[in-house]
């Protein structure tokens, strides 16, 4: 790995970069069009909601990293799950937080066993597997919710909302999560063989890698953090609702992707989830603030993640 | 008794089994539904459904998978309730466009090895987006001949019948049939060989995408034909009920195995999975879950006699 060498050529050639770089220069257009006003609520805000993009996304690119085929899309219907069985279980009190914190956790690890059940038992692709499960999980949060929002306990939702001089607190734990997993990746057994079998799973396995119980693992881990997910993002938007998920499909791939990760696998990079989730939400901001009508609005964020996509993901055919 | 238990002949029976199983149990719960109008209310919506999947397959076929033809339909039911009413030659310059755009997404996803669920995801923001622009409030009319097709009342059975058996067979013999249909789908099986054979990879794919373009077109009409007007939302969930469909009734995701009956069978199954339950009076919280648990048990027979196969 090429992690000592420093200097500004080493990080300009770091693929991260280029999130980070899009993402000032949004923000930029939008300060510049704003006048400056509002220049540090507009990043505020964008920690706070790309937190939970990066919470979701540390699973999928885990999941990516993989090799060709490997995503999870049962994402959304596992965070809306979670959230609403940990919401209804905790009834708002304050007593319930850590217990209701263990259940999101353990809602997540059940659909993440669950997945991987299914790719293992019907060696079906896990395109289709997460997706197939995923119709079942949500179908259960649906109806376990039964459309009431249950308010989260109100420690849980001063946590989450936290900010101290502008800095909102939730932000700082996940930038520590994602070192933590930054490190996990590069210098553990267990992250390295998740980039091992990415890079080449027949030699993974004949270099003694255990194939299935990592791919068992980076699938449990990522229905975890999208247990997690849904739990915080409940604290924090004030309860959970049915389509909280929905928006984290796109976003937990976007951020991964956009972020520098390979979509071939086998190349994975952490610092990128941030850069990827700030300028996913400095882009909506920018297009709000410039006062486009939400069909303007919809079809530049795609127009633009696709464009993204075809200069930092693609790779020439060979 | 040998021929029935040719793997084979099983897996591609399972799709039409496992549809004739259902609508057996309904009629069993129901047997009121064994009419001209039961049938007629139960296959409804059928058709479009049957276009998505079908559109969804195409693009399967050369391995890759869809996530926006659910607002793409969605696009073309408000330009079919707008323009195409009003204005039918810009309706129809409009759709062609829609045709050369997905032909274009194939070209980009070909040329610069893209993952096609992350471009046709964002994809699907762009239409969602421009079905906006074209009908900002639910509304509009659809075209009176589209009204005129979907309710034409047909003897013995519903319109949906014959129509879904039609096109099935259609594309059974444009795909499974014709010499270019046996190219294209070589092109999901074995790249390679078929590139070296001399085929071009990047028109193939272009075609395919084209195809399902097409097909999303269809699906559009076809539903706008049914609801009279149309709204930018109408059609989202046709993403993951089209990919459902086309599994169920065979396909499978790698490789370029497909099948155009199986993909309409499946379809219809998913649409009878809902009345279904709604007759055994279980709350439709659990329509989704229901469609979920189909596609997992049809995928398990399915494991089950390949594993008959491999013996």
């Amino acid at each position: 790995m090429n992690s000592a060498k420093p200097g500004l050529k080493h990080i300009m050639s770091a693929p991260w970069i280029w999130a980070y770089l899009a993402a000032f220069v949004v923000w930029l257009a939008t300060v510049l069009f704003t006048g400056g006003q509002g220049s540090i609520q507009i990043l505020s805000a964008a920690l706070s909601f790309a937190t939970f993009s990066v919470i979701v996304g540390i699973g999928q690119m885990y999941v990516i990293t993989l090799g060709p085929g490997n995503v999870d899309l049962s994402i959304p219907a596992t965070m809306t799950f979670a959230g609403a069985v940990s919401m209804k279980i905790m009834d708002t009190q304050d007593a319930m937080i850590v217990p209701g914190l263990l259940i999101a956790i353990g809602c997540g690890a059940a659909v993440g066993i669950f997945n991987y059940g299914l790719i293992r038992a019907l060696r079906i692709p896990p395109i289709i597997a997460t997706l197939s499960s995923s119709f079942l999980v949500q179908s259960a949060a649906i109806a376990y919710g039964r459309g009431i929002k249950i308010k989260p306990p109100p420690i849980l939702a001063d946590f989450t909302t936290w900010r101290i001089f502008d800095i909102p607190v939730l932000a700082i734990c996940v930038i520590a999560l994602a070192a933590v997993m930054s490190v996990v990746l590069h210098r553990t057994v267990f992250g390295r063989s998740v980039t091992a079998i990415g890079q080449n799973q027949r030699a993974a396995a004949l270099a003694g890698i255990p194939v299935d119980f990592i791919r068992f693992a980076t699938y449990v881990q990522s229905a975890v953090f999208a247990g997690l997910c849904g739990y915080l993002l409940s604290g924090f938007s004030g309860g959970a609702s049915l389509n909280m998920g929905a928006e984290y499909l796109l976003a937990s791939i976007a951020v991964v992707v956009i972020g520098g990760t390979s979509v071939a696998g086998g190349h994975s990079n952490v610092p990128g989830l941030w850069g990827a989730a700030l300028f996913m939400f400095l882009l909506v901001t920018m297009l709000n603030t410039y006062g486009l009508t939400a069909g303007y609005r919809l079809i530049l964020t795609g127009l633009i993640i696709v464009t993204v996509i075809t200069l930092a993901g693609g790779r020439k055919q060979e | 008794m040998e021929g029935l238990l040719n793997p084979r002949l099983m897996r591609n029976l399972l799709p039409a089994f496992s549809l004739t199983i259902l609508l057996i149990l309904i009629f069993y719960i129901q047997p009121r539904t064994m009419s001209y109008l039961g049938l007629n209310l139960l296959l409804n919506l059928a058709l479009p459904i049957a276009f998505a999947t079908l559109a969804q397959m195409c693009v399967m076929t050369v391995n890759d998978l869809d996530l926006g033809i659910g607002s793409f339909v969605g696009f073309v039911a408000c330009v079919g309730a707008t323009f195409l009413r009003d204005t039918p030659a810009i309706g129809i310059l409009i759709l062609l466009g829609c045709v050369g755009v997905y032909a274009g997404l194939g070209a980009l996803i070909h040329q610069r090895n893209l993952p096609s669920i992350v471009v046709t995801l964002g994809m699907s923001f762009v239409w969602l987006g421009l079905a906006l622009l074209v009908l900002p409030t639910p509304g509009g009319k659809a075209p009176d001949w589209a009204r005129a097709i979907m309710t034409w009342k047909t003897p013995m059975v519903p319109f949906t019948i014959y129509a879904s058996i039609f096109v099935a067979l259609a594309v059974h013999f444009l795909l499974m049939r014709s010499a270019y249909g046996v190219v294209l789908r070589g092109a999901g099986g074995n790249p390679r060989s078929v590139e070296r054979a001399g085929w071009s990879l990047l028109r193939i794919k272009m075609a395919m995408y084209a195809l399902a373009g097409f097909f999303g077109i269809l699906s559009g009409i076809a539903l706008i034909g049914l609801t009279t007007s149309a709204d930018a939302n109408i059609a989202l969930r046709y993403t993951l009920l089209s990919i459902a469909g086309a599994i169920l009734g065979g396909g499978e995701f790698v490789g370029g195995r497909i099948s155009p009956i199986g993909a309409v069978i499946g379809a219809t199954t998913l649409t009878l999975a809902g009345s279904f339950l709604s007759f055994l009076r279980i709350s439709p919280d659990w329509q989704i879950g229901a469609q979920g648990g189909i596609l997992i048990i049809v995928l398990a027979l399915r494991v089950l006699i390949n594993r008959m196969e491999a013996k």
